[in-house]
């Protein structure tokens, strides 16, 4: 099962390369992985989309808390939460393309927010899979070029994690 | 990395403020802690540092032949004196060097604190010369490893390193100084405490969960306790025979826990495992409730998972919330210090209406005895050819089984476990986890450094014993009076083992040609060698061997090069599956 793991952790050089490191070197999986520092500006906050069994997981989580930076970690997938991710995309457009492809930015709720005579760039933010319908939606000849943010995510309510 | 001190508590300084170097802060902080030996090797990058230790007498430095000497040898004092230990290396090939000591020392939960030089910190990342990434390289085999790039974090880091390496689930910490921070000046602050938000590690046992295990425990019809490693490090041992004394039930260990519990008393019922005997695992395949105290489900323990310990019901106590449940499903986990919570269970039990059932005890102990009289330690004695576990059993009654052993890796670590019966903690040291071939003979060296009076035996193998065998010269220059029983069979003997049984005796590069003649390699470091070619010598060479008090004694065994280490549970069996004699 897919799974979106916090971690809150000491923002300080070589910090990421544990965490990323605990993940190579004990075969887990990693879809993504974002790190950038919080509102304080000692501790950065990790998001890592993974999977794995019950079992698996179980360890993550505790291999993770293990790791002397790591001031906490929460397993945002047992309750509910809020998953975005931004991408940018660069795709062809010329003649009837242009009206096609800004029509489709607009439908997903895009910004066009550099523009050629032969090309756009959209910014879209939401969940991965609506990045992934917009990109299907997109003839694929027209693609250039694809940034992706990797999961951010948030639980729902009052409370911090 | 940035500083840590954001983190810590600076509580006011031991002595008036001064200024220092580095250096001079590293052989302070080195002070402060109580450190008393230092194991290393200089170069240029830690020249500084040489050159403070060289200005006081407080702390002592060990110069052995090789980085790796120098690791094993610190991590062998921490364990005979529970203290940390400290190595000292210089950058580069001094740090890889150090590597396969730390590693060793990670596997096996030992709390060390590294010290290696860096190039100075405006050549960082430059391929300058001697330069490697050493907190790169030791980030997996180390508990935590800093590189510190100012002078005024230098105090505080060594703080946390010392306190990161010895609480918790023990361990390495590396501090990697580079050489222009060792001359850097400021003054210098030690501070008394500290503390890490990010590192609170849990000592006391959930009291809920303590009494369902002892009520778990004391219900159980066949119980058992397997213990290990967990219980050395965490000084446990006293609680640990309190315990199981007043439960009366059957204990094993596992080859990290021997000693913890005196293995000459009648409920201990030998180690478990690979090689364990054929009662303990019949025991723990049998046993409706398994306590597990401070061991970490290791594959050389439990064989196949799928098969392990069918009927039980277990309980798991250990400081590191990741070793539980993470091979074996438990039933009770319980995190915590084993100290602290032996404790508990031991107040709890007096406080229990009921203990375990006397007629299933007594049938238990009856099954037990049975499987004890497959007596599945013999070996067949012979009056040509040297047993290599008679000389161990021969080395125990010698030393009145009081000497601290240290072994290299292959058959004759197991034959060392198997058949020197210790009855108290930190007289065994071996690597387990990592299984380092190498370790035995600086590890004696630790010991010995650590205790001077005591009669430190290393037992190694002719395979293992050239993995360190520079290290006779350090034991020359500090006089250290070990002994050196080398089981030597001719062949990585292990190695040969499993040729013999899984690939038909297809002895692949494990026969050991052009082996050194030992006694006169002895002779050429200063030492004393002996040789033993027949049972009739071995007694006489341990004799003479043990009289020579305050000389190094290397003692050649010519055994039987075919002997193999019974029982054995090939990979892939269950416990229950051994190949015996
Ligand atoms: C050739 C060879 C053959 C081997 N054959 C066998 C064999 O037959 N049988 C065998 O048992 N081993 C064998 N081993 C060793 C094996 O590889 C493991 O090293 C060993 O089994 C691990 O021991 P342990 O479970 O006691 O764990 P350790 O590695 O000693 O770990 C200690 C555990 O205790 C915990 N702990 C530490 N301090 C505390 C504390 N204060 N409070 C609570 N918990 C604490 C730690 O978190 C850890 O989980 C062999 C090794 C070699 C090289
Ligand atoms: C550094 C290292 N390299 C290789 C091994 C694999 N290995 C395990 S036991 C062994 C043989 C050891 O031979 P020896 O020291 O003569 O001991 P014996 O088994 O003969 O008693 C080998 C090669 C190891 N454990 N460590
Ligand atoms: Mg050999």
């Amino acid at each position: 099962m897919r799974h979106i793991i916090s971690i809150l952790l000491e923002n300080e050089a070589g910090a990421l390369s544990r965490v990323a490191g605990l993940f190579s070197a004990r075969g887990y999986n990693i879809e993504a992985m974002t790190v950038a520092p919080t509102h304080d500006a000692s501790i950065s906050r990790m998001t890592v989309a993974t999977s794995g069994s019950e079992e698996i997981m179980e360890q993550v989580l505790k291999q993770l808390n293990k790791l002397i930076e790591v001031i906490r970690v929460h397993d945002l997938s047992e309750g509910p939460h809020i998953e975005r991710e931004l991408m940018l995309i660069k795709v062809h457009a010329v003649g009837p393309d242009r009206e096609e492809v800004k029509r489709l930015s607009d439908i997903f709720r895009g910004r066009i927010i550099d523009v050629t005579d032969r090309s756009y760039t959209i910014e879209l933010t939401g969940p991965g899979d609506k990045l992934d319908a917009f990109i299907h939606a997109l003839d694929p000849g027209m693609v250039i070029e694809v940034v992706r943010s990797g999961a951010s995510a948030i639980s729902r309510g009052a409370k911090a994690i | 990395m940035t500083s840590p001190t954001t983190t810590h508590e600076r509580l006011s300084p031991k002595t008036e403020s001064e200024t220092l170097t580095g250096a001079e802060i590293v052989v302070r902080a080195l002070r402060d802690e109580g450190v008393e030996f230092v194991f290393g090797y200089p170069g240029g990058a830690v020249l500084y540092i040489y050159d403070a230790l060289d200005k006081q007498e407080a702390v002592q430095h060990v110069l052995v032949r090789h980085e790796q000497a120098a690791v094993h040898a610190a991590d062998a004092y921490s364990r005979v004196t529970g203290k940390v230990g400290v190595a000292l290396v210089t950058s580069g090939p001094g740090a890889t060097n150090a590597v396969t000591g730390i590693a060793t020392a990670y596997m096996d939960s030992v709390p060390l604190v590294v010290i290696s030089g860096q190039v100075p910190v405006a050549l960082i990342g430059n391929d300058a010369f001697q330069e490697v990434d050493t907190v790169g390289i030791t980030r997996p085999c180390t508990k935590h490893n800093f590189l510190v790039k100012d002078v005024k974090d230098l105090a505080s880091t060594l703080k946390a390193a010392f306190y990161l390496a010895a609480t918790g689930r023990p361990g390495p910490v590396l501090v990697d100084i580079p050489k222009d921070v060792t001359a850097h000046q400021c003054v210098y602050h030690y501070p008394d405490k500290i503390s890490l938000r990010s590192y609170k590690p849990t000592v006391k046992g959930h009291p809920g969960q303590v009494r369902k295990a002892m009520q778990m425990i004391a219900s159980a019809q066949r119980p058992m306790f397997y213990t290990g490693g967990g219980v050395v490090l965490g000084n446990a041992s006293e609680e640990l025979r309190k315990l199981v004394r007043s439960l009366n039930v059957p204990i094993t260990h596992t080859l990290m826990g021997l000693g913890a519990y005196p293995a000459s008393d009648p409920q201990f019922v030998g180690m478990l495992g690979m090689h364990g005997t054929y009662e303990a695992n019949m025991a723990v395949q049998h046993c409706d409730v398994l306590v597990a105290l401070g061991a970490r489900f290791d594959d050389r323990v439990t064989g196949n998972l799928a098969k392990f310990a069918p009927h039980a019901k277990i309980v798991h106590v250990d400081v590191d919330p990741s070793s539980i449940s993470k091979n074996v499903r438990v039933d009770v986990p319980i995190v915590g210090d084993l100290q602290q919570v032996l404790t508990e269970m031991n107040q709890v039990l007096g406080e229990l209406d009921a203990l375990n059932d006397p007629h299933a005890m007594q049938a238990w102990w009856a099954q037990i005895a049975e499987w004890r009289k497959r007596d599945c330690l013999h070996y067949q004695q012979d009056d040509q050819i040297i047993k290599p576990q008679f000389v161990v059993q021969k080395l125990f009654e010698l030393t009145a089984g009081d000497a601290i052993v240290t072994s290299d890796v292959g058959q004759h670590q197991m034959w060392a476990a198997q058949f020197y019966g210790f009855d108290k903690p930190r007289r065994w040291v071996n690597s387990g986890g990592l299984g380092t071939m190498g370790f035995g003979l600086p590890a004696a060296m630790g010991a010995q450094v650590a205790e001077p009076d005591a009669t430190v035996v290393c037992i190694t193998g002719d395979g293992s014993i050239q993995m360190n065998i520079q290290e006779l010269s350090t034991c020359q220059q500090y006089k250290l009076p070990l002994k050196v029983a080398c089981l030597n069979n001719h062949y990585l003997g292990m190695v040969r083992q499993w040729q013999e049984f899984f690939y038909e005796d297809r002895y692949a590069m494990s026969y050991v040609d052009a082996l050194p003649d030992f006694v006169k390699l002895a002779e050429a470091y200063g030492h004393i060698g002996l040789r033993a070619d027949t049972p009739a010598d071995v007694e006489p060479v341990i004799r003479e061997a043990l009289r020579l008090k305050d000389r190094m004694v290397f003692m050649d065994f010519r055994v039987d090069a075919k002997e193999n280490v019974y029982p054995m549970v090939p990979v892939g069996s269950g416990l229950s599956e051994m190949i015996l004699v």
